[in-house]
């Protein structure tokens, strides 16, 4: 009994397995959100190349240049000067190098931190679960932004310290996902059998459950990406992130609002617009690895 | 229904004890106290002074235990810069803030709402893509950099509206739409999901099997029922969106407590940054606790579960 | 009016993927007649395409849905040709249709009084007052008890079997003269469902209306219904008389699932299921879509769909067995 059916069922399997793997090549892959993010990615690694001019050392007589379109722009500074006479186009260059590194590191940090007491906490259990959603609990209770600038406030400025502030304010939210997935992942018959083969926790943890949530941290990942920018970036406009005279995005804005009252647009628009561009492809990509990779979290 | 609520409140004021534990224990770890408290420049025989006054050399238990009674009690210390209570000049700031957070509020449930509905009842069509764009944009923006763009197209190019301060209606209208902006986007995801569901439920397929113009069908049948998680969320979020004002009421200088928590980072004034945090979270715990348990008398079936 | 009250000619409802690259035929080249006071029983495992019958009836499918053909002939004038605004006024007053999920069919947030009385207040343009009226009236015909009290009442006050008939007041409430009922009765334990049925009965008898009743219960069809049509991936593959068809079933689908009905004092010992799965709606198998699983599949079955035959009386058939001169 039964031929027809269990004979068809490989045959199925392989080609929605290949059908798959085509439509995650193509279908509504985010080309020019990719292509953003690579190109600030290059950018920030070959800073120093294609930078024209220093971004921490301006010419005091050059202040508040127009981009070289408007009158009274010249073509050595393409997007104008700030208000120390820095070439904005080279002080933006620099800047993705900032928001690039503290946006992957405190997201990486925060991803493993947080994945790995989601792990711990949803399969171990019992006291140890409470002890670490509890505390969870208390630090999702305080906003990510203001908690964030609190402990600037503490620390003082630097780029190391944001990166760690970062990453100690975003992995609650990490744990909180993880653990409940992990909740199921334990149940399935895998973890089961490798109980019963007598594999340690340890090994289980690392070996079974990790690989079953390693998809839904990388889409937590990039979503928090944008996020993460953002907060650097109103973090260092506050003056609490990126100390100056460092070239960083929300430092630049926080510059720009000097000339803002004449009209210096270009200080304003600009690195808000780095910013902007930057988290809407982050976002982008992830609300699409997030269809693809893992059904369970479209509701988030 | 008792245990409910008793279980509820023990756990809010778990999470309290462990955010000032987490916050008391942040501030010992990272740095010198002292340094902290005294103000800035202050010489060494000022910092022995500071030490003995908040029993900064007395074992941490007890410290711990000094720190969070004068708390309870509202005594969170003497600003530096203002030589006034902490707690009375929060207070003091608080009424501005919940009047930008209310617009704020209004705005972006008069902008989420419609947009999601809409979005929700043309799913797939460009009505909706169009809906999602905007959520995306506004969920990418940061709010402060809103506002300044605000700043400059509204008030520097065409002079119609103020560009920082308070006291008129026209003074709030930049920073409400600022801050209540990233809310809106949330408000239209959230409407539009929540109006999706009730769409495919089985009380709207009836209203649409009674020959119910479509009209009558979205305006009375679905709309009420979608509105109630945008609602319930609207209560936490206008607890958020005070205490996340900081940038928005820097940038527009609004004298509210985020703007008095970016003067005390600005002047060092430990005490008003400590006092703000420790309100934000208990404001936010409370917050939660009260919408639980006012949920948990509304809906049946909530009363009844455990 | 001559003719029937309700005739479908070779009605086709067809589900289109959003791209157009799949077609599920949900509803296959269906015929089928109803009588005014009659009552029609639908039979078919889940995805065979009854519910999509039903709603295509009202013409409330959803956006994916086509209608590729056919006729829905209503009173003697096609459904498929009315317009949106003439197919509401037909809806809940003419034909009313109770769903799957009764108990989800009340909206949480308005009183009983006011649900019972919305299509009332619609489809008559009733005063608000009057509406209320004939909404207790109404209660009182499904025998809910202090009626007066439960019209102010919200539905998750009400326990299933009551909101269940006061859907059934619902979809009484306009006099129609086609009541369509989906499963109705799947939600409900064994007593408060035989309750209801004979309800409905009640109801059909005093109201003269013909009821279209969607089941996989062949148990409550033959309880319930003068006629029963088969359906199996989409295509009515058998139809007629509900005694005809249980004394002599045509086709070897309809055959399989009698034998499958566990009957009182039947000396086997256990009951035959029907083998293997049924078929994926958007790739049923060539030929008849039931040769995967029938035993007396023969090899013309496997090609060749077979068109409905007339076996008896007011009896088709779709089966190549029952072409003329295979028996």
């Amino acid at each position: 009994m039964n031929g027809s059916a269990a004979h068809s069922r490989p045959v199925a399997a392989t080609l929605s397995f290949a059908g798959r793997l085509a439509a995650f090549r193509t279908e509504g892959f985010p080309h020019i959100p990719v292509l953003i993010i690579l190109t600030v990615v290059l950018v920030a690694i070959f800073a120093n190349v294609i930078a024209p001019h220093n971004p921490e050392v301006g010419v005091l007589g050059d202040r508040f240049r127009p981009p070289a379109w408007q009158v009274g722009g010249t073509l050595d500074h393409l997007l104008g000067t700030d208000h120390l006479g820095r070439d904005v186009l080279s002080r933006l260059i620099f800047g993705a190098r900032v928001s690039i590194i503290v946006g992957f590191t405190a997201v990486i940090f925060a991803g493993l931190l947080g994945t790995t007491l989601g792990i711990i906490s949803g399969y171990l259990g019992r006291w140890v679960d409470q002890v670490i959603m509890r505390i969870t609990d208390a630090w999702l209770a305080l906003p990510v932004l203001v908690f964030a600038i609190f402990l600037a406030a503490i620390v003082g400025p630097s780029v190391s310290n944001i990166i760690i502030i970062l990453a100690a304010v975003f992995w609650t939210r990490y744990a909180r996902i993880i653990r409940g997935e992990v909740l199921s992942i334990r149940e399935r018959d895998f973890v089961r059998l490798a109980v019963v083969a007598g594999c340690s926790k340890w090994t289980i943890m690392r070996r079974h459950i990790l690989p079953n949530v390693v998809n839904t941290a990388i889409v937590l990942g990039t979503l928090q990406l944008g996020v993460v920018i953002i907060a650097e970036a109103t973090l260092s406009f506050l003056g609490v992130g990126v100390p100056p005279p460092q070239p960083a995005w929300g430092l630049m804005l926080a510059d720009g609002k000097k000339g803002m009252m004449a009209g210096y647009w270009w200080l304003t628009v600009l690195p808000g617009s780095c910013i902007m561009l930057m988290v809407l492809s982050a976002n982008l990509l992830g609300d699409w690895l997030r269809v693809k990779l893992d059904p369970q979290l479209r509701q988030l | 229904m008792k245990r409910f609520v008793l279980k509820r409140i023990g756990l809010a004021l778990l999470s309290l004890f462990l955010l000032s534990l987490t916050i008391f224990f942040l501030i010992r770890i990272t740095g010198d106290p002292a340094v902290l408290l005294a103000e800035p420049g202050a010489s060494k025989a000022d910092l022995d002074a500071i030490r003995t006054q908040f029993g900064l050399d007395r074992p941490l238990w007890v410290q711990y235990w000094s720190f969070i009674t004068h708390a309870l009690r509202g005594d969170f210390g003497q600003s530096f810069y203002y030589r006034t209570d902490v707690f009375e000049l929060y207070m003091s700031r608080l009424p501005a803030s919940l009047l930008l957070a209310a617009a704020a509020m209004a705005f972006s449930l008069l902008l989420g709402i419609p947009t999601g509905i809409i979005a929700a009842v043309r799913v797939n069509k460009w009505w909706d893509s169009a809906g999602k764009m905007f959520a995306l944009l506004g969920l990418s923006m940061p709010s402060f950099w809103v506002g300044l763009i605000m700043i400059l197209f509204f008030s520097v190019y065409l002079g119609w509206l103020p560009s920082s301060g308070s006291g008129t209606i026209l003074h709030l209208v930049m920073p409400s739409i600022a801050l209540g902006w990233v809310f809106a986007a949330y408000n239209m995801r959230l409407t539009r999901s929540s109006m999706l569901e009730v769409l495919g439920s089985e009380y709207v397929k009836l209203a649409r099997l009674k020959g119910l113009p479509e009209a009558l069908v979205i305006g009375k049948h679905a709309f009420k029922n979608a509105l109630i998680p945008v609602i319930t969320l609207a209560g936490i979020n206008l607890v958020i969106m005070v205490n996340t004002a900081i940038v928005v009421e820097t940038v527009f200088a609004w004298p509210g407590v985020g703007r008095l928590l970016f003067e005390g980072i600005s002047f060092r004034d430990f005490p008003v940054v400590q006092a703000n945090i420790l309100m934000a979270g208990t404001m936010i715990v409370v917050t939660n606790l009260l919408v639980d348990i006012l949920y948990a008398f509304i809906d049946p079936r909530i009363r009844f579960e455990r | 009016m001559t003719g029937p009250l309700l005739e479908l000619r070779h009605l086709s409802t067809h589900y289109v993927s959003a791209r157009g690259t799949r077609v599920t035929r949900a509803v296959d080249d269906v015929s089928l007649v109803l009588d005014q006071g009659g009552t029609l029983g639908i039979v078919g495992e889940s995805g065979s395409g009854k519910t999509t019958l039903a709603l295509s009836l009202l013409r409330l499918l959803p956006p994916a849905a086509r209608f590729v053909s056919g006729e829905i002939l209503f009173e003697g004038e096609d459904l498929l040709k009315k317009s949106d605004r003439e197919m509401r006024r037909i809806r809940g007053k003419r034909i009313a249709m109770i769903l799957q999920d009764p108990m989800a069919s009340l909206n949480p947030l308005f009183t009983i009084g006011d649900q019972v009385a919305e299509p009332i207040r619609v489809h008559e343009h009733a005063s608000r007052g009057s509406a209320w009226g004939r909404a207790l009236d109404l209660l009182k015909a499904v025998r809910i008890a202090a009626p007066e009290s439960r019209v102010r009442e919200y539905p998750h006050q009400l326990s299933g079997g009551m909101r269940q008939r006061i859907v059934g007041a619902i979809a009484i409430s306009c006099e129609p003269r086609v009541l369509i009922a989906d499963e109705p009765t799947t939600s409900l334990d064994l007593t408060i469902q035989a309750q209801y049925l004979n309800l409905l009965r009640d109801l059909q008898r005093s109201h003269n209306l013909a009821l279209i009743f969607i089941t996989h219960n062949l148990g409550i069809v033959a309880k319930m219904c003068d006629q029963v049509a088969v359906m199996y991936a989409g295509r009515m593959v058998e139809w007629g008389p509900v005694k005809q068809i249980y004394n002599s079933p045509a086709h070897p689908y309809t055959q399989a699932l009698l034998e499958s009905i566990p009957r009182l004092g039947d000396s086997r010992k256990r009951l035959t299921a029907i083998d293997g799965q049924p078929p994926d709606p958007s790739a049923p198998p060539a030929g008849c879509a039931f040769h995967p699983r029938c035993p007396k599949v023969m090899d013309r079955c496997r090609t060749e769909a077979p068109p409905e035959f007339r076996v008896a009386d007011l009896q088709t058939s779709r089966c190549w067995l029952s072409a003329p001169g295979s028996r």
